[in-house]
């Protein structure tokens, strides 16, 4: 053979193994330095930093409620796409496609399963995710913005689930959409009231770029189809990869000034453990201003994210699927029966997540459905810029007060909302006590702003007698989360046809 | 852009823009113009000029023997038609709250939603509707009566039938 010939047949020999080399240029990760080099080569690894603080792997720092989100999405992203091979978002179609997946695609049932039952978990680790940030403190300098992006993930995990209600077209989904599109037209309970709907009119435009039509018909289905399974979805990865991209760039997650102190010498097993202070300072040929986070904060006690941190991902990823698959065995996704515009499922029921807002919007449409859901996301977002306050950063209950206040604001959050229901639920309300009354005494005067005020007050109290901002926060959402779970909980389970109350389902009237 | 101090030159006589400059602007204001009017007219895109829904307007026969405060609710409307001494009118039963359909009992009507009761005239009598049922506009021709559910009528409008 000539030697051209040779160096070729050697070449061609040697493709695959260049291929890989050039892929992953560091070589294979075998030692901390090339596992190193691994990671920040690669693009998607290099959300994470290279080396983790032994505190971030702690079970009580996070208890990986994060990565669970991560992973419920992930799995509701592959079990969606799937679902789309056999979709078709035309009314009436669409039921019957669903139907077909649920009953003639092999695995198709499970798959949309699995979807359901993901969204759902994906929806509890993401609230439960925010709490552990908001007990935590870690949302205080420099993590503030990390905080806003978070509830930009929240609203938009809310919004894909609530699109998706709508797709399969049935009686559930077609009652809950009219409500939630009604929802957005509700700002006309207070322009009707007012008489300006005819030259300002916000909520019937919303309404009609919800629905792109009077009725909830196929240009509607054709919108909240395209916001699942398009936009939302687009806007939920920009916005993670900022939110992963983020933590890094603030030093890593939130913890004590003692951490180090408070650590007890890592394991024989544990190997290598960086001790010593970065000393980068990164204003590199004068161009960057500023130095890392993590500059002089030694010692560094940190351990490589390769394997440490990768395990501990992967291990909540798979008791996440596996929570995911074990449910979907157990509980089929619900189907009623093909949506009728003319006779309202009874009760009608949104999503179990919107249940505490529909038991606000009982009362009045425009402060249950946006009214004080704005005022709860705009007192959320203004928590890093109010607490300003450096203690009990990165500890569970941390800052003046700590878990003593939280259990006394427990029991005001879960008793003023008890209380108030009973009143409701015994006595009635305004419109039941004074017939003639005005709608817009309604919408300012009903249990939900009633409760506002009331945690707002109690907030404020904190807030003077711990002398702390951070006091106010701790309560304030305390009382927002005990009224969450008691209105969610009366919509869900103790309310039944015409929204009655009834201690059971079995209590209510047979058709 | 350099501006020498003390050396302005008359507005006439401007000092040259460097070409670079200049041509550095011009593709930043064209791209953030491009991009205002190209977002200001997709705004347009969502609303379409015509709305895709059924005809709001039908006909229907009303019994000869349709007592008194019974409503007669053509299939597939959520309308209630009535008939009494005063003449025949027609009321909407889209509940005023969030849209759920009501339904016609003897004292009025009642919303499987939220619990809105209303009374037989449509008027709010309990629960979370901000306003009164609308009553519809009706036209009676011989033995048919026409309903336009995209029109309304003052509240207590009946219509005099043959």
């Amino acid at each position: 053979m000539t030697p051209a010939m040779t160096e070729f047949v050697d070449n061609l020999r040697a493709a695959p193994r260049r291929i890989l080399e050039t892929a992953f240029r560091g070589g294979a990760p075998k030692t901390d330095r090339t596992r190193s080099t691994f990671i920040f080569g690669n693009v998607f690894l290099h959300l994470h930093s290279v080396r983790v603080h032994r505190w971030t792997l702690r079970w009580s720092t996070t208890m990986g409620l994060g990565i669970a989100s991560t992973a419920a999405f992930l799995i509701t992203l592959v079990t969606g796409v799937l679902l789309m091979f056999y979709y078709k978002p035309y009314p009436d179609v669409a039921y019957q496609s669903i139907k077909d997946i649920h009953f003639v695609v092999p695995t198709g049932r499970f798959m949309r399963n699995i979807h359901r039952w993901a969204a759902n978990v994906m929806v509890v680790c993401v609230l439960l995710h925010m709490a552990r940030a908001f007990y935590t403190a870690s949302y205080r300098k420099p993590r503030e913005f990390n905080w806003l992006v978070g509830m930009g993930l929240l609203s938009i995990t809310l919004g894909l689930s609530f699109t998706g209600y709508l797709l399969p077209w049935d009686q559930l989904a077609y009652w809950a959409i009219t409500i939630g599109a009604n929802i957005a037209q509700s700002p006309r309970e207070i322009t009707d009231a007012l008489e300006i709907t005819e030259w300002f009119d916000p909520g019937g435009f919303q309404r009609a770029l919800l629905l792109g039509s009077e009725i909830v018909g196929e240009e509607a289905l054709i919108r909240f189809y395209l916001l699942h399974v398009m936009v939302l979805p687009l806007a939920l990865v920009f916005l993670m990869t900022i939110h992963f991209w983020r933590i890094r760039k603030d030093g890593g997650l939130a913890r004590p000034d003692d951490a180090d102190q408070q650590l007890q010498a890592p394991g024989g097993d544990v190997y290598p453990v960086f001790t010593q202070a970065p000393e980068k300072t990164y204003q590199l040929a004068a161009i960057v201003r500023g130095r890392t986070p993590a500059v002089g904060r030694g010692p560094e006690n940190t351990v490589p994210a390769m394997p440490h941190l990768f395990y501990a991902e992967l291990g909540v990823l798979m008791f996440t699927l596996l929570i995911c698959v074990a449910l979907s065995l157990v509980s089929d996704a619900p189907l009623k029966e093909l949506a009728n515009p003319s006779v309202p499922e009874n009760p009608a029921k949104a999503p179990w997540y919107f249940l505490g807002l529909q038991e606000l919007v009982a009362f009045s449409a425009f402060t249950g459905g946006i009214g004080v859901p704005s005022i709860v996301l705009l007192g959320l977002g203004l928590i890093p810029y109010l607490d300003r306050e450096s203690t009990g950063t990165g500890r569970w209950f941390g800052g003046p007060g700590g878990w003593p206040l939280v259990r006394r604001a427990l029991l005001v959050g879960f008793g003023a909302a008890l209380a108030i229901e009973a009143l409701v639920i015994r006595f009635g309300w305004i419109r039941e006590w004074f017939p003639s009354v005005g709608q817009l005494v309604v919408t300012a005067i009903n249990p939900g702003t009633l409760l506002t005020l009331i945690y707002g007050a109690y907030s404020v109290w904190l807030v003077k007698r711990y002398n702390s901002a951070r006091a106010g926060a701790l309560g304030l959402f305390t009382c927002f989360l005990c009224g969450f779970l008691v209105l969610t909980i009366i919509g869900t389970y103790f309310r039944g046809p015409n929204w009655v109350f009834y201690w059971s389902p079995g209590q209510w009237p047979k058709h | 852009m350099t501006v020498i101090p003390g050396n302005s030159k008359s507005r006439l006589d401007p000092e040259p823009m460097p070409r670079r400059d200049w041509l550095g602007l011009t593709a930043l204001w064209s791209t953030a113009s491009a991009l205002l009017f190209g977002v200001l007219g997709a705004l347009r895109l969502p609303k379409a000029a015509v709305v895709a829904a059924p005809s709001k307007s039908f006909k229907i026969a009303l019994p000869e023997a349709l007592p008194a405060g019974e409503a007669l609710v053509p299939p597939g409307r959520a309308v209630a038609v009535y008939r009494d001494g005063e003449g025949v009118y027609a009321i909407s039963t889209i509940c005023t709250h969030l849209g759920c359909v009501v339904k016609p009992n003897a004292e009025g009507f009642e919303c499987p939603c939220h619990g809105s009761r209303f009374d037989a005239a449509g008027g709010v009598i309990k629960g979370p509707a901000p306003r009164a049922l609308p009553w519809l506009q009706v036209r009676v021709s011989g033995a048919d009566v026409q309903i336009d559910e995209g029109k309304t009528v003052p509240n207590g409008t009946k219509v005099k039938d043959a």
